[in-house]
């Protein structure tokens, strides 16, 4: 029997916003799939977005959902979670919305390692406001502000968030669906800050200006540039050249903020 | 029992009032001179099993305050003039988002950094239009540290009731001076919870209009779901461009603070000595102490002078103003900026009197012999 | 209209003088029951730097809380002397400590002078306790509260273990500036 998506989806919001061929309905598959597998209920989860094409995400969901402003999700989840601990905060947004004008939020959250989960849609480029080169996009690439190619370097943004603290980093791409749910629930069940990076496409506003013909050349791009973490290690660098490791590239643990605060409680109370 | 008393700062009798209100959150930035706001949250709230954090800049602390709103707490944030310019955008997206919680200013000079240590009363038109697009605003400026008690107290009771960001300014002055606080006894000031919605989460919607200009904001995590957007949305909180409900909402949004009904309710002033008199000192905050000294000297005089000081700055107290002026032959607005309120005044009095200003930016609050070589000007 | 009784204590920011202006007012308007207001400047220097604290005490609600015309000024540094020993009215009183001021401001007031730095060092063996020197002698000076209120709000601010050094400071302060008035 296939698998039932519409018990998560609420009722009449679909069809969803997203062009044909985006990645982002993938990612909110996955997204579904993972949070039964881990049997969250509905009343004790929120879903927080910042702005942009992948933070409409939430507003399909039937959970609690918060759809705040540009670049702040991070910030608006870490005051619903310091509120009620008991919740599970699932946060979700593209690449530009989380660490370019959300970077600072980002980086800090990791930082705490609070628990939340947070699903990064990484399509390289500002798919909404039509096609500006986002601190993602490779250094070279063609966007409607880099007419002549990017100059920018651009962000790893799983080493970003491991740099920063984050407790738990795995990345996939949208080729790889099957993974980007159990990612995800791994995330979830992690006890702290996880950062799921997804590889995305973005055939509108991104493939067409990067000479990616087709919605197939994207999907092929993303199995090809992947490979996973285990098989990584028996290959030589010339041989990663141009490659992106998948799979759980960080794991570690280290006290989660919301219990430290409890712990902040219990000393001003003289427990 | 006697009360207990103690000499507070204005900042701490801030905080303290929060406390008083039932305020759980606290989500702040450090920045001079509010931050003795924040210490004592960081102190107290746990103590009462209250949430504090220190956020990664001022939109962030805005935006945990905002958060933690939805997740049924009672949030407050401080800051002064530059972090308040920051904070903008979250503030209008509590105003549209319609989330109950409390912004402290304590006001400096400006632009810019300006002068931290110094106080101003620079941020009043901030406070009304800082951020973009149409909304309603409810400020509160109190003039004392048990005003500032009780008038935070108040902002969350406003921001509860009209499911708002509430602002609550006051001076770098009143801020950091100490005096004689009386904390009211438990039930001694009103503090109001939020309504709950009435019906079953299936019925839910968190802009049903069918209960009033105000409807009942339900929590995340409670029995009921609900979906939130700084877009224009429908009843539902549905992102919406539909412009007959776009309209609707908007006008929704400001008429519940500005309808009589809710003016009477949010406006606030306190007038000395305004029954005879020919002139009127206009003046809110800190600088109204300067005002009534003015006025008594000037009454020791033989001048009929009065004060006129708004507690409530926002929405603006236009019926008593336009009353006052059409009294009064003259009119001085007092303000430690270069000129603010004093257009609103202008606005309301038109040319029924005669309207004169003093204005101060040096950081040196205005003294009263400024005030009433000001007075002489206008009568 | 309530009469007002204005306290300006001026020195180097980390000596104390702001909380010497709030033990002043806890002493007046929380022991003593009468209206007081305690409010200061400073600059960014959080040690150094000149900085003031200003009481003033009446008998009736305070409106303007800043210092208008000086009844009594302290000035611990040249520096602060220079920056804050203005506005003292006709027949008010200056102290400043003798070893710092060299040149106190003139005016129309009396200048009276005690080495409070060096008292504290000599005398109590704490520099720290300064500020409570030149409180004692301040209100002794003054008059505005009594000797046992000062006392009072001194001892309530200090942990227990630095009571019997505060106590001895403030009544070195108070004994010192009384002496300098029988003179």
């Amino acid at each position: 029997m296939a698998y039932d998506y519409e018990k998560s989806i609420r009722p009449g919001k679909l069809p969803h916003i997203w062009c044909p061929g985006c990645g982002h309905g993938i990612v909110m598959k996955g997204l579904i799939r993972a949070i039964d597998s881990c049997g969250l209920q509905k009343n004790e989860t929120a879903i927080v977005s910042g702005i942009g094409c992948a933070s409409r995400l939430p507003g399909y969901m039937d959970f609690n959902t918060l759809h705040t402003a540009h670049g702040r999700a991070a910030a608006f989840a870490t005051g619903i979670k310091m509120a009620r601990p008991d919740m599970k905060v699932i946060c979700c947004g593209g690449d530009g919305d989380g660490a370019a004008i959300g970077g600072n939020h980002f980086i800090h959250a990791c930082r705490r390692n609070i628990d939340m989960t947070y699903v990064l849609m990484n399509n390289f480029i500002y798919g909404m406001t039509g096609g500006q080169f986002s601190s993602s996009t490779p250094t070279g690439d063609k966007a409607s502000t880099t007419p002549y190619g990017n100059p920018d370097p651009a962000f790893d943004l799983a080493k970003l968030a491991i740099g920063a603290g984050a407790t738990f980093v795995a990345r996939t791409t949208a080729f790889h669906a099957t993974q980007i749910d159990k990612l995800i629930a791994e995330g979830i069940k992690h006890k702290g800050m996880a950062i799921i990076e997804v590889l995305d496409d973005c055939p509108t506003t991104y493939g067409r200006r990067n000479k990616f013909r087709s919605v197939v050349d994207m999907m092929k791009r993303l199995k090809d540039i992947a490979v996973p973490v285990t098989a990584a290690a028996k290959m030589t660098p010339e041989q990663l050249e141009g490659k992106i490791l998948t799979g759980v590239l960080h794991k570690e643990d280290r006290p989660e903020y919301c219990e430290q605060y409890a712990k902040v409680i219990e000393r001003a109370q003289g427990v | 029992m006697a009360k207990k008393i103690a000499l507070l700062q204005g900042n701490e009798a801030c905080a303290q009032g929060a406390l008083y209100a039932g305020c759980n959150f606290f989500g702040g930035y450090p920045i001079t001179p509010s931050t003795e706001v924040a210490e004592v949250m960081a102190g107290e709230l746990p103590k009462v099993g209250g949430k504090f954090i220190q956020m990664e800049d001022e939109i962030g602390a805005m935006a945990s305050v905002i958060g933690a709103a939805l997740a049924g707490s009672k949030a407050l944030t401080a800051t002064s003039g530059p972090g308040a310019s920051l904070k903008q955008e979250l503030i209008g997206y509590a105003c549209i988002a319609e989330v109950p919680c409390v912004i402290v200013n304590v006001m400096r000079g400006g632009p810019s950094t300006g002068m931290p240590t110094g106080p101003g009363q620079s941020d009043v038109m901030q406070a009304r239009w800082g951020t973009h697009g149409d909304h309603a605003a409810i400020a509160l400026c109190p003039s004392s540290c048990q005003e500032i008690f009780s008038e935070t107290v108040r902002a969350f009771n406003l921001a509860e009731k009209y499911r708002m960001p509430v602002q609550v300014l006051f001076d770098e002055i009143v801020g950091h001076m100490r005096e004689r606080i009386e904390f009211p006894e438990p039930g001694e000031l009103e503090v109001i919870n939020r309504a709950k919605p009435s019906v079953t989460p299936e019925q839910y919607k968190p802009y049903d209009t069918s209960f009033g200009n105000v409807p009942p904001l339900a929590a995340y995590g409670s029995e009921y779901r609900f979906h939130v957007t700084g877009l224009n949305k429908a009843e539902d909180g549905f992102p919406t461009t539909k412009a007959s409900l776009v309209d609707a909402e908007e006008r929704r949004q400001i008429f519940k603070v500005e309808c009589d009904e809710a003016r009477a309710d949010v406006e606030s002033n306190e007038e000395y000595l305004t029954e005879d008199a020919e002139v009127i000192i206009f003046a809110y905050g800190s600088t109204s102490r300067s005002a009534r000294y003015a006025v008594n000297e000037l009454r020791s005089q033989g001048v009929k002078a009065g004060l006129f000081r708004p507690i409530t700055l926002w929405p603006f107290p236009e019926k008593r103003v336009a009353q006052l002026g059409e009294q009064a032959k003259g009119m001085v607005v007092a303000e430690m900026n270069l000129g603010q309120m004093v257009f609103e005044v202008e606005r309301i009095v038109k040319n029924t009197c005669k309207l004169g200003r003093v204005n101060r930016v040096d950081g040196e609050p205005i003294n009263p012999t400024e005030i009433m070589n000001q007075v002489k000007e206008v009568l | 209209m309530a009469q007002r009784y204005e306290i300006r204590f001026s020195g180097a920011g980390g000596q104390g003088l702001i909380t010497a202006g709030i033990i002043l007012a806890e002493a007046a308007s929380i022991i003593e029951g009468r209206h007081a207001v305690q409010s200061q400047s400073y600059g960014p220097e959080a040690r150094g730097g000149a900085s003031k604290s200003e009481v003033i005490i009446g008998d009736g609600p305070i409106d303007y809380p800043k210092a208008t015309i000086v009844d009594a000024c302290l000035a611990m540094t040249q520096e602060a002397a220079d920056k804050y020993a203005n506005g003292i009215k006709s027949g008010g009183l200056l102290l400043v400590d003798s070893d710092f001021v060299k040149n106190p401001p003139q005016g129309d007031y009396k200048i009276y002078d005690i080495p409070i730095m060096r008292t504290a060092k000599v005398e109590v063996g704490r520099e720290i306790v300064a500020n409570v020197i030149a409180l004692g002698a301040m209100i002794a000076m003054t008059d505005i509260v009594k000797r046992e209120s000062g006392e009072q709000a001194v001892l309530a601010k200090v942990p227990e273990a630095f009571k019997d050094l505060n106590k001895k400071a403030y009544n070195l302060g108070f004994e010192k500036a009384k002496e300098i008035l029988g003179k």
